[in-house]
C-alpha cells in the first residue's frame, strides 16, 4: 500500500471511530425514547432515522453540503460565531456520518430495548433502582447483543460510505480522503492493482468482522436462551 | 398503623374509583375478578402506575398526595410479581442482592439466611433463574421482596401462574411469612382458596370499585355478598388449640363460641390454629341430638337466611356471645320451612367437617 492508502486508511478507521462513539451516545438515549413512548411524534422520527436507509447518499451528502457551508444555515451560524464552515472537512465528515449511519445504530438498539419489556423495569424500581440506574444494570446488560450489532454495522457502514463523503467532504489527503475514495481513484486512473488491494482488503475485513459479530450473537443466545 | 389509599383513575376503556382504609399489619387480600381493577390498584400503591387524582399514606408515611408523588424506586416496599420478574442475566444470589445492594438498612445476613431456609431456596443460589421451576422463582421472588426489609408488602397473585401441586408446594411457605412478619401485606387474587388460608382482611373489588371491605371472616358470611352465595361457600373462625385427646387421637379447638373437635395436629397447647368449615358441612337441628356421629354441635342462633337457588338456602348462625361469630349453613328451603327458621331463633349448628386452612 502507497503512503497515501495508509493516510486513507487512518481517515477511515478515525471517522468511523468517532462517528460510531458519537452516535453511541446519541443514539442510545434516542432508541430508548422510541422502545418507550406511546407520543405520536415517534412515527415521524422513525421515518427520518431510517430516511438514510431509503436515500441516494448523495441527496442527503448534497443537502448536508449545503447546510454545512458558508451560506448554510448551519456552517453560516458557525462563521458568525468566529469558527470555520464544515463544508470540505473531517468535523463536517463526522456529522454527515452521523446521520447517514444512523439507523444502523437506532434501529438494533430500540429491538433490544423493546425485547426487554416493562417488567423487568418494574422489578427494578421496586428493588429501589431509579432510572438510570436500571437502565445500566438490567437494560443495557440484557440489549448486550444490540449494542454489539449496532456498533458493528454503525462502524462498517461508515467504513464504506462513499456517496455523502464525496459531497460533503471532497477528496483532500489526511483529512477527507477515506478508502472508498481511494478506491474510486485508483479504479478512475486505470490502476486496477492498487484498487484490487484497497476492494479486496475491505471486503475481506469487512466480511470478517460480521462473521465475528455473529457467532458472537450466536453463542450468546445458545448459552442464555 | 393503617393504610389510606383514595384513587380516581379514568382510562378509555377502565374506571376505578377507590377510597380504602386498610389495617397497617395482616394480610389484607384484594379480591375480585379479573377486570375488577385488583392489580391496577395494587400498582398504583407500588407506584407503577400513575394516576393525578390519588392519595396514599403508608403508616403516616405520605407516598402521594396533590402534587406530590414518591417514584416507586423511593417507596419502602417489596412487590412479589405474578411471573416472578427475576432478571434473566443474574444468579439467584445476585437477584437477592440487587435489591439489598440500594437501601440503607437491608437485611442482615443472618436475617437473610433464616428468609432463605423459611422459603427452601440455599440449594439453587448459584443457579440461573431460567434453570428454576416456577414454584422456585416464585420463591426467589418472595425472598428478593423481603430482603429490602420493607414496610408494606405487595403481592400480585403470586400463586396465580403456577398448577395446584407448586400451589401446595408454595402456600406452606407464605403461611410461614403470614406468622412471621410482622409489616402490612397487601395480597391481590381471585382463588378464595387462598384468601381462606391468608387473608385477615379482606377489600372485595368489582368494576373498580369496592363492593365490601371488612375482616375475612365477616365478609366471607356477609349474604348479601357474593363469597357466600358461591357454591364453595366457607367460613373462617379463629381458635386456639385448648389440648389433646391421646385416647381417641383428636385435638380440642376452643374459640368464644365453644369447642370443635378435630383430628390429631401436630400443634402444642395455646398456639392458634385457624379452621374453614364448608356451609355444605353444616346442617341445623332445633335439639341437641346426642346420638349422632356428629362430633361437634354448637349453640347458635339464626340470623339471616337468603335463597340460594330453587331448592337450597344460605343461612347465617351466629355463635358465642352477642352471636358475635358467624358460620354459614346450607339447607334445603324445605328444611327452613319444616324447622320454621327465622332471625333470632335458637338452634344446634352441626358441624361434620372441620378443616384446617393454616
Amino acid at each position: 500500500m502507497s503512503e497515501a492508502d495508509l493516510l486513507a486508511l487512518r481517515v477511515t478507521l478515525t471517522l468511523s471511530a468517532i462517528t460510531t462513539g458519537v452516535l453511541l451516545l446519541l443514539g442510545t438515549p434516542l432508541a430508548w425514547w422510541l422502545a418507550r413512548t406511546r407520543s405520536r411524534l415517534a412515527v415521524l422520527v422513525e421515518a427520518v432515522v431510517a430516511l438514510p436507509l431509503v436515500l441516494p447518499p448523495t441527496v442527503l451528502g448534497f443537502y448536508m453540503l449545503v447546510a454545512l457551508g458558508p451560506q448554510g444555515p448551519i456552517g453560516s451560524t458557525l462563521q458568525a460565531l468566529g469558527l470555520h464552515h464544515l463544508a470540505f472537512t473531517f468535523e463536517g465528515l463526522v456529522v454527515a456520518s452521523t446521520l447517514y449511519s444512523l439507523p444502523f445504530m437506532v434501529q438494533p438498539l430500540k429491538d433490544a430495548f423493546a425485547a426487554v419489556g416493562t417488567r423487568l423495569l418494574d422489578a427494578a424500581a421496586t428493588l429501589r433502582a431509579g432510572p438510570w440506574d436500571s437502565f445500566f444494570t438490567v437494560v443495557a446488560p440484557m440489549a448486550r447483543r444490540g449494542f454489539l450489532t449496532a456498533i458493528t454495522l454503525t462502524f462498517a457502514h461508515t467504513v464504506g460510505e462513499f456517496g455523502v463523503v464525496l459531497m460533503v467532504g471532497g477528496n483532500i489527503p489526511g483529512e477527507t480522503r477515506v478508502l472508498s475514495i481511494a478506491i474510486y481513484d485508483h479504479a478512475e486512473a486505470m490502476d486496477y492493482a492498487s484498487a484490487h488491494v484497497l476492494a479486496g482488503g475491505l471486503l475481506a475485513a469487512s466480511f470478517l468482522l460480521l462473521v465475528l459479530v455473529y457467532a458472537v450473537n450466536r453463542r450468546y443466545r445458545m448459552v442464555h436462551v | 398503623m393503617s393504610i389510606a389509599a383514595r384513587f380516581r383513575l379514568q382510562w378509555p376503556d377502565f374506571v376505578l374509583d377507590v377510597d380504602l382504609t386498610m389495617p397497617g399489619r395482616g394480610v389484607t387480600v384484594l379480591f375480585g375478578h379479573s377486570g375488577s381493577g385488583k392489580t391496577t390498584l395494587l400498582r398504583l400503591v407500588a407506584g407503577l402506575e400513575r394516576c393525578d387524582d390519588g392519595r396514599l399514606v403508608i403508616n403516616d408515611e405520605i407516598w402521594q398526595d396533590h402534587g406530590r408523588f414518591l417514584p416507586t424506586h423511593r417507596r419502602a416496599l417489596g412487590y412479589v410479581f405474578q411471573d416472578a420478574a427475576l432478571f434473566p442475566h443474574l444468579s439467584v444470589r445476585a437477584n437477592l442482592e440487587y435489591g439489598m445492594q440500594r437501601v440503607r438498612h437491608a437485611m442482615d445476613q443472618e436475617s437473610l439466611d433464616h428468609v432463605v431456609d423459611l422459603l427452601g431456596i440455599e440449594h439453587l443460589l448459584q443457579r440461573r433463574p431460567e434453570q428454576l421451576s416456577g414454584g422456585e422463582r416464585q420463591r426467589v421472588a418472595m425472598a428478593r421482596a423481603l430482603a429490602l426489609k420493607p414496610r408494606l408488602l405487595l403481592m400480585d397473585e403470586p400463586l396465580a401462574a403456577l398448577d395446584l401441586q407448586r400451589k401446595r408446594e408454595i402456600l406452606p411457605y407464605l403461611e410461614r411469612l403470614h406468622d412471621e412478619l410482622d409489616i402490612p401485606v397487601l395480597y391481590v387474587t381471585h382463588s378464595p382458596d387462598e384468601v381462606a388460608q391468608l387473608a385477615d382482611h379482606l377489600v372485595l373489588l368489582e368494576q373498580g370499585s369496592v363492593r365490601a371491605a371488612g375482616t375475612v371472616s365477616e365478609l366471607m358470611a356477609r349474604l348479601d355478598l357474593p363469597l357466600a352465595r358461591d357454591e364453595a361457600a366457607e367460613s373462617i373462625i379463629e381458635t386456639v388449640v385448648a389440648g389433646h385427646d391421646d385416647k381417641y387421637h383428636l385435638t380440642h379447638l376452643d374459640f368464644r363460641g365453644g369447642r370443635f373437635a378435630v383430628g390429631r395436629l401436630q400443634r402444642a397447647v395455646g398456639r392458634g390454629a385457624r379452621v374453614r368449615i364448608h356451609a355444605r358441612d353444616v346442617s341445623i337441628a332445633l335439639k341437641e341430638h346426642r346420638d349422632s356421629s356428629i362430633v361437634n354441635i354448637l349453640h347458635a342462633t339464626v340470623q339471616q337466611l337468603a335463597p340460594l337457588n330453587d331448592w337450597q338456602m344460605v343461612v347465617r348462625l351466629g355463635l358465642g356471645p352477642e352471636a358475635a361469630i358467624p358460620l354459614l349453613a346450607r339447607i334445603t328451603r324445605r328444611s327452613a320451612d319444616l324447622l320454621e327458621l327465622v332471625p333470632g331463633k335458637a338452634v344446634y349448628a352441626q358441624v361434620k367437617s372441620v378443616v384446617l386452612a393454616d
